[in-house]
């Protein structure tokens, strides 16, 4: 290992990435772009949901439960109809996503104790659906509740107390969907970035008959491999250092751990990232294979298997252990962690070790891939 | 033209397909995607995992945690002792909620005075944050609801002597919401994404393979060969495109037919519309693919920029997220977006079984889209072999 040689290669990649203009205009732009929007157009918050209502009791009770609806801040009702075709074709269209009916003799029921109201749900998208309906029952039980306390007052007997969830909401207090996405989402800019930057690297100099030139010099396999990563390591960090930026400025997400925990953790992660490319690119001939197999390996893991927005625990088992073989899964909770919950290095370690292994191994792993392709 | 055109489609068949390396790359994604998000992605919480701090330890306090137990959404894996311990398990990420039950909490209860329990919830994931909110404000409103009927019966020995026109109310039950689930009644997340997957992958296969095809001729040179053959730019054009509308086509019919047989996605509507909506989707796709071949040097840049075609159409397609949720200019500029027509299109035949009666509006669109663009590709295309 030499620092000579490996600088030369150094500066031979970086005017690779400089030459190419419009490449490297499109990977600083990637993060802007893709925060824009993520941050912007992604909500996962259920509010305003558009309800239709048809009464068919049309007493006191019936109109009682339907206030109830338009005063919760998550409903609109968006008007009230005379039949089940309306909201059947409503549902359709897409244009409600909740119908209540409440059957004839509702307020006759109520007082027997045996009142029913139908919530008719599109089920199409589930998240939104049971969302929807959890807030829903919520309307309706609150409104049984309360008539409930109402007849037992009348009757004179003591009623016991109500019980009120108070829910205190810790690390995003308005539960807000980009609170929760945006951190996420710098990890997967930069997996992805990787793997589009470095996925075609070595393929390209083996389709344009350059690695033939470069390995008539006295480079040694670990100094191309290094000298290639650090190349792209400078713009990776250019791009972290933009997506951190307005992630905190224009999104207003909180940040509330310690910027060296972050930093160490984004250049671990750029090691690992940028080598699993590297390596991806080294076992390919072409670049259209190279760049199918670069994002095998680093994109659809990094979007779908780092808790980005998708919790891991929910997934069967045998995928929440295939997670733990990609790198992206640790850096998004390191950074998830230090922005919203604050936390630091005493309970991060684990993470920060398991990046080191990683870094370590796809490391050795590459440079012994090129050390086959060389001979 | 007819002998030509089977020479060069010929030609690009074996080129894509030759090495047994870039089948697998063409098929194995694809298919990868359909099981992970058949299998992995879900935005459902089906068992949260709780801590339960009582620092009331009465029997009332038990019944609400068996409460919580026996609604089968929760799942109780810590005790913490104190306050210290709460911080740590929220911020370790070991529970998603806290629930307390403050000290006095039977006492209240029996006296009638307004009681609470707190939960509290780790706002990480917005999402799953909401939903457990959701469930535990069921959990314990149902809780209450049961606390006052109990009294009741327990106060009916006093209730029935004293005969009343209100004693048919002693046995109160509370008005029930009856939920219905229309179009996916299980609400399992897979039956809304994997038909989606289809969709996607229809146009990340032809947008990105049919430009890096072109783009590698030029970067290796090959195409100077091709433009001194006989070969007519429009059926250079067909030959480059329409391979890859196969290949886009087969993992369309594979992901489908994954859906059905492993993923059990209902599929309601008309097969043959499917199809045709698809090669009203390839129309579009293949021209951007095109179009991209025309404005990049490298294959790299064709790359990059395959990304950001594909990065916005993803997004503002309603695939993952819904577009009802998002601002009102972002819901506008949707509609530029063919993905979206594509998805609603896919979604609807699936899981709706709606046909051309409800569909015509969004194939409308993918036909004026999808001409569009073809049209002015196929000029540009035309101009930079020249």
């Amino acid at each position: 290992m030499s620092y000579r040689r490996f600088r030369a290669m150094f500066v031979k990649e970086l005017h690779h990435v400089t030459r190419d203009s419009l490449s490297l205009a499109m990977a600083l732009a990637m993060p802007m772009m893709m925060l824009l929007l993520y941050g912007y157009a992604l909500s996962l918050d259920v509010d305003h949901i558009q309800t239709l209502v048809y009464d068919q009791d049309g007493t006191t009770a019936s109109r009682n439960l339907t206030r109830q609806f338009q005063g919760s801040q998550y409903f609109q009702v968006a008007g009230f109809v005379n039949d089940y075709h309306s909201i059947e074709h409503a549902i359709d269209t897409s244009h409600i996503l909740i119908g209540v009916a409440i059957p004839r003799g509702f307020g006759k029921d109520l007082a027997n104790g045996s009142g029913k109201v139908q919530l008719l749900v599109d089920g199409s998208d589930s998240n939104t659906a049971s969302i929807a309906m959890g807030y829903a029952e919520g309307v309706v039980q609150g409104y049984s509740a309360a008539v409930q306390h109402d007849v037992i007052n009348r009757k004179g007997l003591k009623p016991p107390g109500p019980v009120d969830a108070r829910i205190r909401v810790w690390y995003n207090s308005s539960l807000e969907s980009k609170n929760f996405i945006v951190p996420g989402l710098i990890g997967v800019i930069l997996v992805i970035l990787a793997g589009q930057l470095t996925s075609l690297t070595i393929a390209r100099e083996w389709e344009m008959g350059t690695m033939e030139q470069v390995l008539s010099t006295p480079l040694r396999p670990a100094e191309i491999v290094l000298g290639k990563m650090l190349a792209y390591f400078v713009v990776g960090l250019v791009d972290a250092a933009i997506a951190v930026t307005v992630a905190i400025t224009v999104f207003t997400v909180p940040f509330r751990g310690s910027f060296l925990v972050l930093a160490v953790s984004t250049c671990l992660f750029l090691w690992c990232a940028l080598f699993t490319g590297i390596w991806a690119s080294a076992g390919c001939r072409t670049q259209v294979q190279a760049y199918q197999f670069g994002i095998l390996v680093s994109f659809l893991p990094g979007f779908l298997l780092s808790g980005f927005t998708f919790s891991i625990d929910t997934m069967p088992k045998a995928i929440q252990v295939l997670s733990y073989f990609f790198p992206a899964r640790y850096y998004v909770t390191i950074v998830k962690g230090v922005f919203l919950k604050g936390i630091g290095f005493r309970i991060l370690w684990v993470e920060m070790a398991f990046l080191v292994m990683y870094g370590t191994l796809i490391f050795w792993r590459t440079v012994k891939k090129m050390n086959q392709k060389v001979a | 033209m007819r002998e030509r055109l089977r020479v060069i489609l010929r030609k690009e068949f074996i080129q894509a397909l030759r090495e047994p390396r870039m089948r697998f790359l063409l098929f194995f994604p694809p298919l990868l995607q359909l099981i992970v998000f058949g299998y992995a992605v879900t935005l459902d919480v089906d068992h949260a995992r709780i801590a339960w701090m009582d620092m009331d330890r009465t029997p009332e306090s038990r019944a609400l945690r068996a409460r919580f137990e026996g609604s089968g959404r929760f799942d109780v894996v810590a005790t913490p002792q104190s306050e210290q311990e709460t911080q740590s398990v929220l911020d370790r990420g070991q529970v998603h909620a806290v629930v307390r039950v403050l000290p006095g909490f039977a006492r209240d209860l029996a006296r009638g005075r307004a009681t609470e329990v707190q939960v509290l919830l780790d706002g990480t994931n917005s999402n799953t944050a909401s939903l457990v909110s959701a469930y535990s404000q069921q959990v314990i409103a149902a809780f209450s609801t049961d606390a006052m009927t109990g009294q009741t019966k327990n106060q009916q020995t006093i209730k029935v002597e004293i005969r009343g026109p209100g004693a048919a109310r002693t046995m109160l039950t509370p008005a029930t919401p009856e939920s219905r689930v229309w179009f996916n009644p299980d609400l399992y997340s897979r039956n809304y994404f994997v038909p989606g997957v289809a969709a996607n992958i229809l146009l990340m296969v032809t947008l990105m393979l049919t430009s890096q095809a072109i783009i590698r001729e030029k970067e290796i040179g090959t195409m100077e060969q091709l433009m001194v053959t006989p070969m007519r730019p429009i059926e250079l054009m067909l030959g480059k495109t329409l391979p890859f509308a196969v290949v886009g086509l087969i993992n369309l019919l594979v992901i489908t037919g994954g859906a059905l047989l492993i993923f059990h996605i209902p599929f309601r509507g008309n097969f043959f519309l499917l199809i045709f909506c698809a090669i009203l989707f390839l129309m579009t796709s293949l021209g951007a693919g095109l179009l991209l071949s025309t404005l990049s040097r490298t294959q790299q840049q064709a790359n990059m920029g395959s990304f950001f075609i594909t990065t916005p159409a993803f997004v503002l397609s309603g695939f993952m997220f819904p577009i009802r949720n998002m601002p009102p200019v972002v819901q506008y500029f949707s509609y530029l977006n063919p993905l979206r027509y594509f998805m609603e299109i896919v979604r609807g035949i699936f899981l709706k079984g709606v046909g051309v009666t409800v569909l015509w509006p969004q194939m409308l669109c993918l036909f004026v889209y999808g001409s569009t663009v073809l049209l002015f590709s196929a000029a540009r295309f035309r101009k930079t072999l020249d």
